[in-house]
């Protein structure tokens, strides 16, 4: 589908992405993780048509890059980071907009392909506003809607949930997993839950390298994980609590946390490696008359990996 | 072709949605008006030669100021990235807003009708260099938009994008009365370059194909000059 080889990018001396060599295929929700100034979006701007590699070649289906650049700009939907948009158009005057230029002709294709985007991306109540007065989640919404609006076989998206509030990740994020179903999508980000939540594969790129490219689940797999315990009882004080937990082992990275209920008392615990300390934690708490709330592990492979892989170059 | 035309459509439209083309025409208006009644009864001649030899220097202060946003806005807040990541050729997008900019300031010459017809109340006017003059002034509007948009697509700041047009534009009107100072072996060089004279010829009534080529040429070197700058910056 997309296949990316030695991309290279120069800003004058300052080299932003460095050989650079990515294989995307049909279907694939692909993340591009990465600290900031990373050359995430260098990376994704290349692929869209907007900067001219320094060297390197993309080629898109059968498409090779620059030569077919219109052919491969229309098979693309591109949102960029922050949408920018025009900001004295109304909403449904700049999709109009849109559509005319990605060749929608017919009046009614394009009025039937509004209904759709707007039914999906939640655009009906604001068709007759200017685009200036939106909020950024909104204007985030219709940069969505104009980067679908051909119903394009690859999107691209740069960081497409910064900046919304917690509703609009999660809606982002559910648009992106339904339309990802039959789309091949790429998108950028530096948090870390959302590409595992929401990709196949991730790419992960550090000074304008790409240090690691796999699915999500071999990525964890890689390392020795560490985990962090959460732990929540009832009936039991801190102190008492704490000193139990330490008889476990002394050196165990137990803190105490805000309980997300009244009653309760919370912990987390750090284990490093291929520790895991719940069949004590269990025994130890059920010598006394506390109730066990809430014990869990969550895994932080992915967040060992990242600090691993983008803290050695740096 | 299409792309083109939605291009032209859509900035034409923007012009008309902000401010700024209300205050530019009222300013245009206001400007030529003035300088051209002031001295009209004076002269008591029923002709516009005045209104006409007027235009150039006006209009070099006035388009840089339509052309100004075409490209630097788009670059500041962003935009132009969504524009050239959409099926679009460099030439499209160059020719839909220079387009766009001579439909405006076409428009803007409308309300200018209103002399000749005031004029032709109180005199005889010979239609010939009305008709010449209006012809003209569209070619020349053509060419300082093209030298507008494409100081424009040199920066992403306003004024400066603004400042550059303005000398562009200014140094081909005044270009023909600077002749004294040049070697005069490159004379009629410097005098084909400069805007005025063409101008003034087909202000007289005559159409010239030299003159029509000459306006012609100056949008091309510009509009190709945009592409080159487009493309060098990506």
């Amino acid at each position: 589908m997309i296949e990316v080889k030695n991309l290279t990018k120069y800003y004058k001396n300052f080299c932003a992405v460095n050989n650079i060599s990515i294989t995307i295929r049909k279907g694939e929700i692909l993340g591009l993780l990465g600290p900031n100034g990373a050359g995430k979006t260098t990376t994704l701007r290349m692929l869209t048509g907007y900067l001219r590699p320094s060297s390197g070649t993309i080629h898109v289906n059968d498409f090779n890059m620059p030569e077919d650049v219109l052919k491969i700009k229309s098979l693309i939907g591109y949102l960029p980071e922050s949408a920018p948009l025009y900001h004295n158009m109304l909403v449904y005057d700049y999709l109009d907009y849109v559509a005319r230029i990605k060749g929608i002709e017919d009046k009614e294709a394009r009025y039937d392909r509004f209904l759709k985007l707007s039914d999906l991306c939640g655009l009906s109540g604001i068709m007759d506003k200017p685009i200036g007065n939106l909020s950024k989640g909104l204007k985030q919404r219709v940069g969505l809607a104009h980067a679908m609006m051909t119903n394009p076989e690859i999107l691209i998206l740069d960081e497409p949930t910064s900046g919304l509030d917690p509703n609009q990740i999660a809606e982002i994020r559910s648009i992106i997993k339904s339309i990802g179903k039959e789309k091949t999508i790429i998108f950028s980000t530096h948090i870390l839950s959302e590409a595992e939540a929401t990709c196949d594969r991730i790419a992960i790129i550090n000074n304008g390298r790409v240090v690691a490219d796999d699915t999500t689940l071999n990525l964890k797999k890689r390392v020795q994980a560490d985990s962090l315990i959460r732990l929540s009882l009832k009936g039991a004080d801190k102190e008492n609590a704490l000193s139990l937990l330490k008889s476990i082992d002394p050196m165990l990275d137990v803190e105490a946390v805000k309980p997300s209920e009244e009653d309760l008392i919370s912990f987390e615990i750090q284990s490093s490696g291929d520790q895991d300390f719940r069949s004590e934690i269990y025994l130890k708490i059920k010598e006394t008359d506390w109730i066990i709330v809430q014990l869990a592990k969550e895994s932080q492979a992915l967040e060992k990996i990242f600090r691993e892989l983008t803290r050695e170059v740096a | 072709m299409k792309q083109i035309k939605t291009i032209a459509i859509k900035e034409f439209k923007d012009y008309f949605i902000s401010p700024v083309a209300y205050i530019v025409i009222s300013l245009f208006l206001i400007v030529t008006g003035w300088f051209f009644f002031s001295t009209f009864f004076i002269f008591d001649r029923a002709d516009l030669r005045d209104f006409f030899s007027l235009l150039p220097i006006i209009f070099s202060f006035i388009i840089p100021a339509v052309t100004m946003r075409l490209f630097s806005e788009e670059k500041n807040i962003g935009s132009y990235e969504i524009l050239l990541t959409m099926p679009l050729s460099f030439t499209d997008i160059a020719l839909g807003k220079f387009f766009a900019a001579t439909m405006f300031t076409a428009s803007m010459l409308i309300p200018t009708l209103s002399y000749p017809l005031f004029i032709s109340l109180i005199g005889q006017v010979d239609p010939g260099p009305v008709i010449g003059g209006y012809i003209g002034s569209v070619f020349l509007a053509a060419a300082y938009c093209s030298l507008g948009i494409f100081a424009s697509s040199l920066t992403r700041n306003q004024i400066v994008a603004f400042i550059i047009g303005t000398a562009l534009c200014f140094t081909l009107t005044i270009l023909d009365k600077l002749l004294f100072f040049m070697p005069s072996a490159i004379l009629p060089v410097i005098e084909f370059i400069g805007a005025s004279s063409h101008f003034a010829t087909i202000s007289k009534g005559i159409i010239d194909s030299r003159d029509i080529l000459y306006f012609v040429s100056v949008v091309f070197i510009s509009i190709f000059s945009t592409y080159i700058v487009m493309h060098e910056k990506n």
